[in-house]
């Protein structure tokens, strides 16, 4: 064994180490490195068009923010004349007549909420229905297909969906709403006061421009909107799960129920609560099929109904100034409780465990 | 027992010796035994039994419930059939499959039945509005004078052939051309501003935009009518009708395209900028071309929503059955809230007018649906094929532009040397020798920097040897001819490829690709 194999200062300052095999080593004295590296700023300086860009973008979102906030002060500024001179009973009121000072959201809110909560009920189900047949049991070739049709269904204008309510829904659904009176009409809200059985001449009239078709109409533009927003929570849910409940003897539906569906619940309230947002807000499709009443009609088959958009379109043209901002402080009341169904339903989906990739 | 033994499966001499002749420890199976004859297995998820289960159960139904209506029960009605059917045939199915299946399978199938009518039922809802609208509306569609007259010489009472919705076309399109001139620009630039410029104040911005998304159409009208035409004692007009749609649009458009460029992959962005370019050349070049297609998406489905909204316009436009192009003065009016007025008509060729009128904007909105699925669709950069072969020329230019520049010639020079066919790759192989061209087609081209300071230092010798190279090029065979020839010449690539058959004859002052350089 060479003694410079094992003298580490040799090493150290440079030389020519041989090892036991005889093949020679040289080492270099690296050199001794002085110069200290300051760590980089991390910040690229900014051009003269770059920071014209910072400030145009800046204004932009500033002018947004400026004309969003303009509309909301506006109504409350607006909205709030009104309530000064209405009070309470702005709420608790249901005639709507400003000029005399008697007016109120009662029977208008209720509707809106009546016209609204039917909607859901029948889009709920179509739009889960159609979400799990998109994401789970459609042939892979045509779902691309559906998924653009049912996007189309959410484009259609609501002037549209007004006319094949108000001329086609409208005279078919009559029948089905007579038979529902007649069988369920001892639940209360299936009751309809002016048709009586017995008498061959009392016209199914009476079942016509109800909150009922209104709903319906209402549903068939909500439930898209829903169901894509279902589509895309269940169709996130984990592969190794699905294939894990499979794997242990799942069927399809138990799969489904076990898997998909709790993992999609987040995605299943929240759509449903922004499609509620958007049937509360609906305005043609629903002023063209109803016939308006200002008192609340808890009878959802019965003729007459009424929603705040609704009023609005009915009375702003020929409204005095002081009208105009009962109407506003109506608009108001809808634009919050929108928020809220709009701000809760964001948060069921940015909480669930689907949520966290969708928005 | 009797073990009937293939020679080759006889055990070995050893294994015999010790154990007992008769039962040997390890059988191997003969080879002449044939194979387990085991049947194709079907995959299909849908069986023979299903199918003759639904049928069944489906004609079982409709019999039943026919029966019903017609002998047994007072009972009328289409829809009534239907949905008595349907329960009927749900039943039926049910019990049908719990003959020879278990609960939870049962449950699955009538779930599946389930879902698929729901699904059905949907379709069935879109069609049927689709194809009433358009059908009711045929009969002014027909009338050409629909298209080219406004509603200023007809009556309720007139004839289809007089009158049309010219006026409410121009008005919808000039409204809409307003809205987005002032929604395009100003969403864009907010939705930059909120994706690039993180902080308290774009967190802010966006709280307000998500609110606003929840404005009904409606109310947006009121507050353009309550602050213009009110307050400020405007008419109504086009304008004032496009305003109060970019109210209503502004918030969507924003939304979707902040939703679209947070998609914008975060290491392009960083690529950018790690090149020296400034935000704002960050935004312009990478980030706004990445995202383009979903942010037409964005802006043609807002424009989609945008068109179709009655409400806002009812309110702020006046309607008019006058052709008007002002939108500054008088009243004008759109497709829905011409469908809107149209219908409100008791008569029935105004109801046939609306219906036409309704067509045509669905038609409208249609094409634009249909647009943002043609340009959209693909995430942020993902390249259709004109796309790719757009970028693989851009690639190739600044190839073209690199060589030009480290050898001190024109551009064009360069370009015009290189045949078309000319994959980037050999474009950009700079230091590599052509000697092994044939190959160049199949080489993942690493790109060496050109060397720029040396390349000037050496001009006329590297001008020399470009002149040499691009006749080389010349004589290069198709890259297609050259993959093949690599593929039949095994594994080692030719070492000097034959002119093909296309190629240009050289120039006078070179000979080839196998003339050794003095210069090299």
């Amino acid at each position: 064994m060479s003694p410079s194999k094992s003298n580490p200062t040799a090493a150290a300052n440079g030389g020519t180490i041989i090892d036991a095999t005889g093949t020679r080593t040289e080492v270099i004295q690296s050199p001794v490195t002085t110069i200290t590296d300051k760590p980089r700023r991390l910040v690229s300086a900014s051009d003269g068009p770059d920071i014209a860009f910072r400030w145009i973008a800046r204004g932009s979102g500033t002018i947004v923010v400026t004309v969003m906030l303009l509309v909301g002060l506006f109504l409350a500024y607006q909205g709030f004349q009104a309530l000064h001179v209405a009070g309470p009973s702005f709420i608790t009121e249901q005639s709507w007549d400003p000029n005399s000072g008697k007016f109120g959201i009662a029977a208008v809110l209720a509707g809106t909420a009546f016209i609204a909560l039917t909607a859901i009920s029948f889009a709920l189900p179509l739009s889960l229905g159609t979400a799990l047949y998109i994401s789970e049991y459609a042939p892979a070739k045509i779902k691309n297909a559906l998924v653009t049709i049912v996007d189309l269904m959410a484009a259609v204008p609501s002037v549209v969906y007004g006319l094949w309510g108000l001329f086609f829904l409208s005279p078919n659904v009559l029948p089905v709403s007579q038979w529902i009176s007649t069988y369920l009409g001892w639940i209360p809200i299936f009751a309809v006061d002016g048709f009586d059985q017995n008498d061959p001449l009392s016209s199914p009239t009476a079942f016509a421009a109800s909150t009922f078709i209104a709903g319906i109409v209402v549903a068939l533009m909500v439930a898209p909107i829903t169901s894509s927003i279902m589509r895309e929570v269940f169709t996130q849910a984990p592969l190794g799960e699905r294939e894990g409940a499979l794997a242990l003897g799942a069927t399809k539906w138990g799969m489904i129920s076990s898997v998909v569906l709790p993992f999609g619940r987040g995605g299943i309230i929240g759509g449903t609560m922004l499609g509620l947002g958007r049937a509360l807000g609906e305005t043609i499709a629903v002023f063209l099929i109803i016939s308006p009443v200002f008192v609340i009609q808890p009878h959802i088959l019965e003729k007459g109904a009424n929603s705040i958009s609704a009023l609005i379109a009915l009375r702003y043209n020929e409204a005095s100034k002081f009208e105009i901002s009962a109407l506003m402080a109506a608009g108001l009341s809808l634009f919050v409780i929108t928020l809220i169904v709009n701000f809760i339903a964001s948060t069921i989906i940015g909480r669930s465990r689907s949520g966290n990739e969708t928005t | 027992m009797t073990t009937v033994l293939d020679k080759r499966s006889t055990p070995p001499a050893s294994a015999v010796t010790r154990g007992t002749q008769e039962t040997p420890r390890t059988w191997i199976p003969p080879e002449t035994m044939p194979p387990a004859s085991e049947p194709r297995r079907s995959t299909a998820t849908i069986r023979t039994v299903d199918v003759i289960r639904l049928l069944g159960s489906a004609f079982a139904a409709i019999g039943f419930t026919a029966w019903l209506f017609f002998y047994a029960l007072p009972l009328q009605g289409v829809i009534g059939f239907v949905v008595v059917a349907y329960v009927i045939f749900l039943l039926l199915f049910g019990i049908l499959t719990a003959f020879d299946e278990n609960g939870q399978t049962v449950r699955d199938r009538i779930v599946a039945v389930f879902v698929n009518s729901l699904a059905f039922l949907m379709l069935l809802a879109l069609f049927s509005v689709v194809v009433y609208t358009v059908g009711r509306g045929v009969g002014p569609l027909g009338n050409l004078n629909f298209f080219t007259q406004d509603m200023s010489n007809a009556g309720p009472l007139d004839p289809l052939t007089r009158g049309g919705v010219i006026h409410a076309v121009l008005g919808t399109l000039i409204m809409i051309t307003i809205a987005l001139a002032i929604s395009i620009p100003l969403g864009l630039l907010t939705a930059v501003f909120l994706s690039e410029f993180p902080g308290r104040y774009a967190r802010f911005v966006r709280t307000v935009v998500e609110a606003m998304t929840a404005l009904p159409s409606i109310v947006a009208g009121l507050f353009i009518y309550a602050t213009i035409i009110v307050f400020l004692g405007f008419n109504r007009s086009g304008f004032a009708a496009s305003l109060a749609i970019t109210v209503m649009m502004l918030p969507i458009i924003i939304r979707s395209a902040d939703v679209v460029l947070r998609l914008v992959p975060g290491n392009l962005k960083e690529a950018a900028r790690a090149l020296g370019a400034s935000t704002w050349r960050t935004v312009w070049t990478v980030t706004l071309p990445t995202a383009r297609s979903g942010l037409t998406t964005a802006i043609i489905l807002g424009t989609a929503r945008g068109i179709g909204e009655t409400s806002p316009v009812l309110l702020t436009a006046g309607a008019t059955t006058f052709l008007n192009v002002n939108p500054l003065s008088g009243p004008m009016t759109s497709l829905p809230l011409t469908t809107f007025t149209f219908v409100k008509s008791p008569e029935n060729n105004m109801i046939a007018r609306g219906f036409g009128t309704a067509a045509v904007l669905m038609v409208l909105v249609l094409v634009l649906f249909a647009l943002a699925r043609a340009i959209g669709g693909r995430g942020p950069g993902q390249l259709s094929t004109r796309q790719q072969r757009a970028r693989a020329r851009q690639s190739r230019d600044d190839g073209y532009r690199y060589r030009a520049r480290a050898l001190g010639v024109p551009t064009s020079a360069v370009r015009r040397a290189n045949p078309r066919s000319l994959p980037a790759a050999a474009a950009t192989r700079s230091g590599a020798g052509v000697a092994d061209s044939a190959a160049v087609g199949l080489t993942v081209a690493t790109i060496a920097p050109p060397a720029v300071a040396e390349a000037t230092a050496q001009q006329t010798r590297a001008a020399r040897t470009l002149r040499r190279r691009l006749s080389e090029w010349r004589l290069l065979p198709k890259p297609s001819a050259a993959i093949n020839r690599f593929r039949r010449s095994s594994k080692a690539p030719q070492g000097s490829p034959e002119p093909g058959p296309n190629s240009t004859p050289p120039a006078p002052d070179t000979s080839g690709p196998t003339r050794k350089d003095p210069d090299a």
